[in-house]
């Protein structure tokens, strides 16, 4: 058969050398190989002091915006719902009540919205589907490990951007 | 002796009971700091800074977990077989010599436990029970895999024996001597015995990795094959005792092989140090104190670097087959052992010839 590449070696068993029976070159070459790494830079970050560096379009925890004026963005148009090839998201919408104008901007608003965490592949299409600019995804969040399953299912109490008081803004 | 010379020695004996203790406690630390660093890691660092409370932690996790004893052993020796590994361990540390004189108000002391004219064997009669209590451990456990690590300790420990005791036949060709004292103060300043033995020096470092069970020659716990060897069946404080006694051991084959092969206290220029001195101070019994100091610090740098090559080595080689282990041990070494005697006696000899 004609080979491949010209690239293959001939494979032959020949005798060791005394050097190689002894071992003792072998060895010490080992040696020599981890004392190298013994003092080279180590990769290790030391997670909850230190994060990894994260790039600015890096994807994790979702977060529901206001507007200016503290109300929330979203109107539970479900495109988001629609656009989430892992079927995280969902939702049920309502209609707003005289007097709720400052909570939502808009006449129809999300009474519940959640996220399941687990099943969210962090992609970021209900960000590109959002026609309200309502859900991002944060480049600093990452949803946390917890104990039990039903705890990954992120509800508004935890999705919904938080008021700007006076105080903090 | 006086009692003022005995409580000297008291207080001396416990210090290095003290320190073996705090030297295989911190072995344990510096075990598992090495292998991360070799292996590209950082190792314990949450236990206190830079994790110096960790071996602390493992002894406290230790003592609270269940003290188990199998139900079909033989319990009175499934205690006893840690006990023994412990006692002969930190037994062995008393006839080496950590350092030469002190003088403290006219009173001279030894910096040795116990100067016996026979301390080479003495080390070799304790370090050779030290199987027994991986024998006993193993058997007790009415395990199979417990019984056939023991049976590999024990025949891997006789095995190399061999080859160690006669290594060091050579050394005492030499030396004249079987007290580790003597033999100490023959290799005065830079006089050492490996200038003279390396071959020797050689199996004996071989055989000291196989008795100390170590990789890569820990067969008898290799834990791939047979889960955990002689103390599968162990666990809370009695597996730390096994754990511990191997630290010990380590300490003590370390402080061995700096006495007879890398001239224990000695170092380069101690003499002339200490002439030097005497002319500086004017008073030779401080001059003795400041060097025979510095020798004791000396010796136990010579025995950190020993601990050190011990794990640098366990997380280079990978655990050597049985059968290649057994040929290593009756093939190799101790051929090479009797030829090593017969250079020593040649060297002797033709020494005598030509001077």
């Amino acid at each position: 058969m004609e080979p491949l590449s010209n690239r293959s070696k001939k494979v032959q068993k020949r005798e060791m050398t005394f050097a190689e029976k002894a071992y003792l070159p072998a060895i010490a070459q080992g040696l020599g190989i981890t004392l190298k790494h013994f003092f080279k830079k180590k990769a290790t970050v030391q997670y909850p002091e230190q994060t990894r560096e994260r790039s600015e379009i890096w994807r994790g925890l979702h977060v529901l915006k206001r507007d200016e004026n503290g109300a929330e963005r979203c109107t539970a148009c479900g495109l988001c719902a629609v656009a989430c090839p892992a079927e995280a998201i969902t939702m049920t919408a309502g209609e707003r009540k005289a007097g709720e104008e400052n909570l939502y901007r808009e006449e129809k608003y999300a009474v519940t919205y959640e996220v399941n965490m687990l099943r969210c592949i962090f992609c970021g299409l209900c960000e590109e589907a959002c026609p309200k600019a309502a859900i991002f995804l944060q480049d600093d969040k990452v949803a946390p490990a917890r104990f039990e399953r039903d705890e990954f299912i992120y509800g508004k109490d935890r999705l919904v951007e938080p008021l700007k008081t006076t105080e903090t803004k | 002796m006086e009692s003022v010379d005995l409580l000297y020695k008291a207080i001396y004996i416990i210090a290095i009971f003290g320190i073996t203790l705090l030297i295989a406690t911190y072995s344990t630390y510096f075990e598992r700091k090495i292998a991360a660093f070799i292996q590209d890691r950082v190792g314990p660092n949450r236990a206190g800074p830079l994790g110096l409370l960790q071996p602390l932690a493992d002894a406290g996790k230790l003592f609270f977990k269940e003290d188990f004893i199998p139900s079909k052993s033989s319990k009175a020796l499934f205690i006893l077989g840690p006990g023994i590994a412990m006692l002969v361990a930190t037994m062995s540390s008393a006839v080496v010599p950590f350092g030469d004189n002190l003088i403290i108000g006219g009173h001279e002391i030894n910096l040795i436990a116990i100067d016996v004219n026979i301390g080479v064997l003495y080390v070799f009669g304790v370090v050779s029970l030290g199987v027994y209590g991986l024998m006993v451990g193993g058997w007790a456990s009415n395990n199979k895999f417990s019984l056939l690590g023991a049976i590999r300790a024990a025949s891997q420990n006789i095995s190399y024996e061999l080859a160690m005791g006669l290594s060091l036949i050579a050394i005492l060709m030499l030396s004249g001597t079987l007290s580790l004292r003597e033999i100490a103060e023959q290799q005065q300043g830079f006089n050492w015995n490996i200038w003279y033995q390396p071959l020797g020096f050689l199996i004996f470092l071989v055989c000291a990795f196989a008795e100390t069970n170590r990789t890569p020659f820990d067969l008898p716990e290799s834990e791939a094959e047979l889960i955990g060897g002689y103390h599968t069946e162990y666990g809370s404080m009695k597996l730390g005792m096994y754990l511990f006694a191997e630290y010990i051991n380590i300490f003590v084959a370390s402080a061995v092989m700096a006495t007879l092969y890398f001239g224990a206290y000695n170092f380069p220029f101690m003499l002339e140090l200490e002439a030097w001195l005497v002319n500086a101070t004017e008073d030779a019994v401080t001059a003795n104190n400041i060097v025979t100091l510095i020798g004791v610090a000396v010796m136990f740098a010579k025995i950190f670097l020993f601990i050190f090559f011990f794990m640098w080595v366990r997380w280079t080689l990978p655990r050597f087959r049985y059968d290649q282990l057994m040929k290593l041990g009756w093939q190799i070494l101790i051929p090479l052992a009797i030829l090593n005697i017969l250079l020593t006696g040649g060297g002797i000899l033709l020494k005598d010839y030509l001077f």
